[in-house]
């Protein structure tokens, strides 16, 4: 096994990095026939020098670097402090053999519990990013092509004003919200439909609505930026063709957004699986979520290098399945930071 | 025979501001029908109103003798091209003419056989696995055309769709759209304006002017006779010389204005006293020679277009009046400053209320 302590072997890893997202870039598909002036030429060179530093500074220092060494460290053993870069101070892979195997007094050959959290984690999540379009996409298209400015505007800041509250504060204010006392089992009670209050928090309802709610913004300001581009006479000619209004926004309308939809389904994806505020406070007491084992891993068992291996794990399933969905909807990289 | 549009006592309200005026007109069935008006005179309003975009605040519309309130544009039997044409950037050329088909459920074959007959028709047989994008200006606007007619209209509404061609191309498509036209036999409804196009092109023209319509008419008409001073001046060049009528005597009258009691043809039978205008077309008035009417002033600016000189003269009262020389006179015009006279007969001259 390498000793740890090769730290030129984190400095090398970045090259590798940009490496690969230049690579990356070279396949992106490029628009032909277009010349462009070289970077230094547009911006002159003292401008260009500058942002070239800052850029790279940036990304290596506030970025890249972290990151790995975060990866770095998943792959050593946890050591009391002073045996750390002592002789047992070596890389392995038994952080990431625990998240399948469990420890080795325990009884089950797999861990399942974990295993079942991370799956459920990444359905869930993914289930909260299609609710969120399903919730999104209508008031977006109302927003983006019906309404007047006025109102979009009036829109808007009912939208962004419960985000100034504190993601913590507003998840509890959820919890209060769906508490087997709290007001929607008393409204459900007062008319009549139950005669039990329901236990939303137990079956992770609460959660969910808490997820879906703490997103919610990143979709409406994917789906509102790529339907505003939409030409409304685009619409009105569908319907002039005859269309009725399911197939314009079938055919006409997703297709157009779907750079817009793509983007905002990955951030609230992405988010909701590495969200923590929300499982702690909203999750009941036999829900599975990822986060709270991975922070556990941190600050319950103090083991960081399994907990840097955790995050790791969940980075690498989130990142490889967005890319799987965004080779199946055909779209590179490129068209969803638009 | 039932007319294929009829608009009866229209008026269209934003708010309190009226941009169509109580219309009323019938527009027959297979002709090339324009309405001509400046930008903002509730053209397109009218439009949207036919095709079912626009709900009226008063009065009805029929297509082929049916009352259309109530019907969404979806259902109506109207195809609109649009401004700025509204093409699915998405789809391919084929793609795009056969949306309206694949929208009524025709089967992909028979849809494909009907695409490949308008891509006959608009010249663009090979084309059909273009996209959007790579088509020039005017391929794009025969593609809009043909996406309208896949649909079997009963009437085709066209918003200035000529307007973001430049000028040459914008010459040619005039001919190939009135050649479309007479090929597919369907009622066009053409908005401009462009004065020359829609001289060119319809058999009908309906003059607007603030929500209002100002005559309706042939070509001929509008242009030689035009009922109110606003077609008069909208319609091609004029001058206008606004006085007070002084003197009627049988289909003449006399007008008194700033430059000179002038004399004209009282096409309104306007009685003593009434305020009006008297035009003149500049390829009427005469240089030099004498005549009727004489107005006498100094050469101000000359337009020289090679078959033809728009010459300015600075009158009297510092008003412009332009002639339009041909000929001789075309090459040989004075130069600006040297004292100039033009003249008219009364046969050319129309008189109209102001
Ligand atoms: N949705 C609307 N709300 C308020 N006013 C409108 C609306 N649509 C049109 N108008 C007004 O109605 C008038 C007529 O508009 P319209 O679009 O019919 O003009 P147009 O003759 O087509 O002009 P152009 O040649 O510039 O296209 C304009 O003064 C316009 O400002
Ligand atoms: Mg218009």
């Amino acid at each position: 096994m390498l000793s740890s302590t090769g730290h030129p072997f984190i400095f090398l890893l970045p090259v590798l990095a940009l490496l690969i997202f230049w690579v990356m870039a070279k396949f992106e598909p490029k628009p032909v026939g277009v010349t462009k002036k070289s970077f230094f030429q547009r911006n002159g060179t003292p401008v260009a020098i500058y942002l070239i530093v800052a850029v790279t500074f940036w990304a290596l220092f506030m970025i890249v670097l972290p990151q790995l060494f975060m990866v770095e460290m998943s792959f050593r053993p946890k050591l009391p402090p002073v045996e750390m870069g002592g002789p047992k101070d070596l890389y392995t892979f038994e952080n990431y053999h625990y998240f399948i195997y469990g420890s080795t007094t325990s009884s089950d050959a797999i861990n399942w519990v974990h295993i079942k959290a991370f799956f459920l984690t990444i359905l869930a999540s993914l289930l909260v990013a299609l609710f969120n379009f399903a919730l999104c996409y209508p008031l977006a298209f109302y927003m983006a092509q019906v309404a007047r400015p006025a109102r979009v505007r009036f829109l808007l800041l009912l939208l962004i004003a419960p985000y100034w509250v504190n993601e913590i504060l507003r998840a509890f204010a959820f919890r209060i919200i769906f508490s087997s006392g709290g007001l929607i089992n008393k409204m459900l009670l007062g008319a009549g439909f139950v005669d039990q209050p329901i236990d939303f928090i137990g079956n992770d309802i609460a959660l969910y609505a808490g997820l879906g709610y703490a997103y919610m913004l990143m979709m409406i300001f994917s789906l509102y930026n790529a339907i505003e581009t939409l030409d409304h006479a685009q619409i009105e000619a569908a319907r002039d063709l005859g269309a009725p209004w399911w197939h314009i926004h079938a055919f006409i309308v997703i297709p157009f957004a779907k750079p817009g939809i793509a983007s905002g389904c990955t951030l609230v994806f992405m988010l909701s699986a590495g969200s923590l505020a929300a499982p702690l406070v909203l999750g009941g007491p036999r829900s599975l979520w990822f986060t709270p084992i991975l922070y556990d891993r941190f600050f319950q068992a103090f083991n960081w290098p399994q907990g840097a291996a955790y995050a790791f794990i969940l980075l690498l399933a989130c990142v490889s399945f967005v890319l799987l969905v965004l080779r199946l909807g055909r779209l590179s990289l490129g068209e969803i930071a638009k | 025979m039932t007319a294929a549009v009829e608009i009866d006592h229209l008026t269209v309200q934003f708010g309190l501001f009226t941009a169509v005026k109580d219309v009323s007109l019938q527009i027959r069935q297979g002709e090339f029908f324009s309405f001509l008006g400046p930008s903002g005179c509730g053209k397109t309003t009218i439009l949207r109103a036919i095709s079912g975009f626009q709900e009226p605040t008063q009065g009805a519309i029929r297509i082929g003798g049916q009352d259309m309130s109530g019907i969404g544009p979806n259902q109506r039997p109207t195809a609109l091209i649009f401004q700025n044409l509204a093409l699915f950037p998405l789809m391919t050329v084929a793609e795009n003419i056969g949306y309206g088909l694949r929208v009524r459920g025709v089967a992909k074959a028979e849809r494909d056989r009907k695409v490949d007959e308008l891509l006959n028709l608009i010249a663009l047989s090979d084309q059909g696995n273009k996209k959007i994008e790579e088509l020039s200006g005017g391929q794009k606007q025969r593609v809009a055309i043909a996406r309208a007619l896949a649909v079997e209209p009963k009437v085709l509404l066209l918003d200035e769709p000529l307007s973001a061609l430049d000028l040459k191309l914008r010459q040619h498509m005039r001919n190939e759209l009135r050649a479309i036209q007479r090929r597919v036999g369907v009622t066009f409804i053409y908005i401009t304006h462009d004065q020359g196009e829609a001289l060119t092109m319809s058999d009908r023209i309906a003059v607007m002017n603030r929500g209002k319509i100002e005559q309706i008419g042939n070509g001929r008409d509008v242009y030689e006779h035009p009922q109110t001073s606003f077609v008069a001046a909208f319609v091609g060049e004029n001058n206008g010389f606004t006085g007070t009528i002084k003197n009627v005597s049988g289909d003449q009258a006399e007008i008194e204005t700033s430059i000179g009691r002038l004399v004209g043809m009282n096409k309104r039978s306007l009685a003593v006293g009434a305020k009006a205008t008297l035009f003149v077309r500049p390829e009427l008035m005469q240089f030099g020679a004498e005549g009727e009417n004489k107005l006498s002033g100094m050469a101000a600016d000359a337009a020289y277009e090679g078959m033809t000189t728009h010459l300015t003269m600075k009158a009297s009262d510092g008003s412009s009046v332009v002639a339009t020389l041909t000929g001789a006179p075309a090459r040989e015009f004075p130069a600006s400053g040297s004292p100039v006279s033009f003249a008219f007969s009364t046969r050319d001259a129309i008189i109209l209320p102001a």
